[in-house]
């Protein structure tokens, strides 16, 4: 499969649970992070026919500067950030061990960014766990990285208790899914089972 | 829900053309509506710029002109705007004394301006308003959130760099006014993101959400509704103690309504305020109220105060020319 279609079907992914991800966002937040991920998601894929000739590393690079220039809120720094230090930070032609240190460099970089750590309900609670499933290796990496991801979203529902916030909000913000991180865990799951169906050209 | 609309998709950007349209006299419109800047640039003068997510009118654009901003970035709806949209209004208002932008505390905000801060290449700095005393942290928020404040903040600030204080100035005078405001709002009912189309919350016909953020997120606690004066008692109560007001001391009073409760309503509140600040011994020396900094069509209202003494009035009082505030010109 080529990158190109890996990065249409991830997109694609986004743009299909723009609802899900808009309620999940209504119930704890301010409603937008649906349509955010939506508008960078098409604004990425008009810029596929640009990145036909693109190496990974430029194409996680273009990616990254389209969401910081297009999403805004939350979403676009943070998205910009994690692929543009991707790019910057996976070899040319990487192999699955590759990723462990990148995604770590990367988390590194979105803590500094968004002052967030491991446990606050963000999208570095996907992204944690599944760069230690990647350090760790071994058979069978894709299944159950895609595992890992779609988990560990789901275990931000119990998160909120660890922040200041949930003394004032009480039980009404508990059972709530962190919406970023169920985008994030959209976008491993879907680039995890396209790498599945075929290996990249 | 009920819109006055052509399509959600295109709502922001007919929105900003009509407004640009109507204040044609005051402002211009920037290339792809990325950003509203004053008519007139003043060279020397440092440039002030805001912007946050839209759906907060008149805030930020509605302040932009003489004695406040300089330019506005609007995002889209309750989405901050992207440090492309602040790079090019930092060129576009340059007076060649520096950049000093004012935001207001989400974690959105504030990646997105200091991404635009640390690429940009002109001398800047950046004023934090988090005069929200409802909630510590919520989820989009690390700390206090902006609310209605920033327009205190920002009328302070324009009039301060209008009158030629430099960068280093007005930081510290915006960081000071900032730390002398604080805010507490109380919702009625929800507000609905157009492209949404679903109300943001769900509030019973007889509840109040108590310390509501200005995106309709939760605050302090759900409870039925109560009488103008218990919530003013409350909303006050929370602000004198944060500020720990004594008596004899000063404030300007905003009462701001969050876009679905009538000016009646609001001078309901007020007069309630009035009286919570008087059995505190604090003297509101100036009022405002109306709708400044809203929540679309959420129904309820914030109470903002602010300490002040003879200088900071001076600068309250002084000569404003925007299409939300006005007076003096």
């Amino acid at each position: 499969m080529s990158l190109q279609n890996i990065i249409l079907i991830a997109t694609q992914t986004l743009i299909d649970h723009v609802e899900e991800l808009t309620a999940l966002d209504q119930a704890i937040g301010d409603g937008d992070h649906g349509l955010n991920m939506k508008r960078g998601a098409q604004a990425i894929q008009g810029k596929l026919p640009e990145m036909q000739d693109l190496n990974l590393n430029d194409a996680l690079k273009t990616m990254g500067k389209v969401c910081i220039a297009q999403i805004g809120g939350s979403s676009g720094p943070v998205f910009g950030t994690l692929l543009m230090t991707l790019g910057k930070e996976l070899p040319a032609r990487p192999t699955a061990s590759d990723f462990a240190p990148a995604l770590r460099l990367s988390i590194e970089a979105l803590t500094r960014l968004g002052k967030a750590e491991v446990g606050q309900k963000t999208l570095l609670d996907v992204l944690d766990p599944v760069q230690k499933v990647l350090a760790l290796g071994g058979a069978a990496i894709l299944p159950r990285v895609k595992q890992c991801a779609f988990e560990s979203a789901l275990a931000t529902a119990n998160m909120d208790a660890t922040r200041g916030r949930s003394s004032f909000l009480g039980d009404r913000a508990k059972g709530h899914v962190d919406p970023g991180s169920r985008s994030m865990a959209l976008i491993i799951s879907s680039v995890c089972d396209s790498l599945s169906a075929a290996p990249v050209n | 829900m009920k819109n006055l609309s052509n399509h959600a998709d295109t709502s922001l950007a007919e929105s900003l053309d009509g407004f640009a349209a109507a204040h044609a006299d005051l402002v211009t419109l920037g290339a792809d509506r990325e950003f509203v800047q004053r008519k007139t640039i003043k060279l020397g003068k440092v440039a002030l710029i805001s912007g946050g997510g839209s759906g907060h009118e008149p805030l930020h654009a509605g302040f932009v002109g003489h004695g406040m901003l300089d330019a506005a970035c609007p995002g889209q709806i309750f989405t901050s705007p992207t440090p492309n949209q602040m790079l090019n209004a930092a060129k576009a208002v340059d007076g060649g004394a520096g950049v000093l932008f004012i935001v207001k505390n989400y974690s959105g905000d504030m990646m997105n301006f200091q991404m635009a801060a640390e690429m940009l290449d002109q001398d800047n700095a950046i004023v934090i308003v988090n005069d929200d005393v409802a909630v510590e942290d919520s989820t989009y928020t690390t700390g206090r959130r902006g609310v209605a404040g920033t327009l205190i903040v920002e009328k302070i600030l324009g009039a301060a760099a209008e009158r030629g204080d430099n960068l280093a100035q007005l930081k510290a005078l915006g960081d000071a006014v900032n730390k002398a405001t604080a805010s507490m709002g109380v919702a009625l009912t929800s507000c609905t993101v157009p492209a949404a189309g679903k109300p943001t919350f769900q509030i019973g016909a007889n509840e109040m959400e108590v310390g509501v953020g200005i995106h309709g997120e939760p605050g302090r606690r759900r409870v039925p509704l109560a009488s103008a004066d218990a919530i003013a008692s409350e909303l006050t109560g929370a602000i004198v103690k944060d500020l720990a007001l004594k008596p004899g001391q000063e404030v300007i009073l905003l009462v701001n309504g969050f876009g679905g409760t009538p000016l009646l309503e609001l001078y309901v509140m007020v007069n309630s305020v009035r009286k919570v600040l008087a059995d505190a011994g604090v003297k509101a020396v100036r009022y405002l109220t109306g709708s400044y900094v809203t929540s679309l069509e959420m129904a309820g209202c914030s109470v903002t105060a602010t300490v002040v003494d003879a200088n900071l009035l001076a600068l309250w009082d002084a000569n404003v020319h925007t299409p939300a505030l006005r007076w003096g010109i």
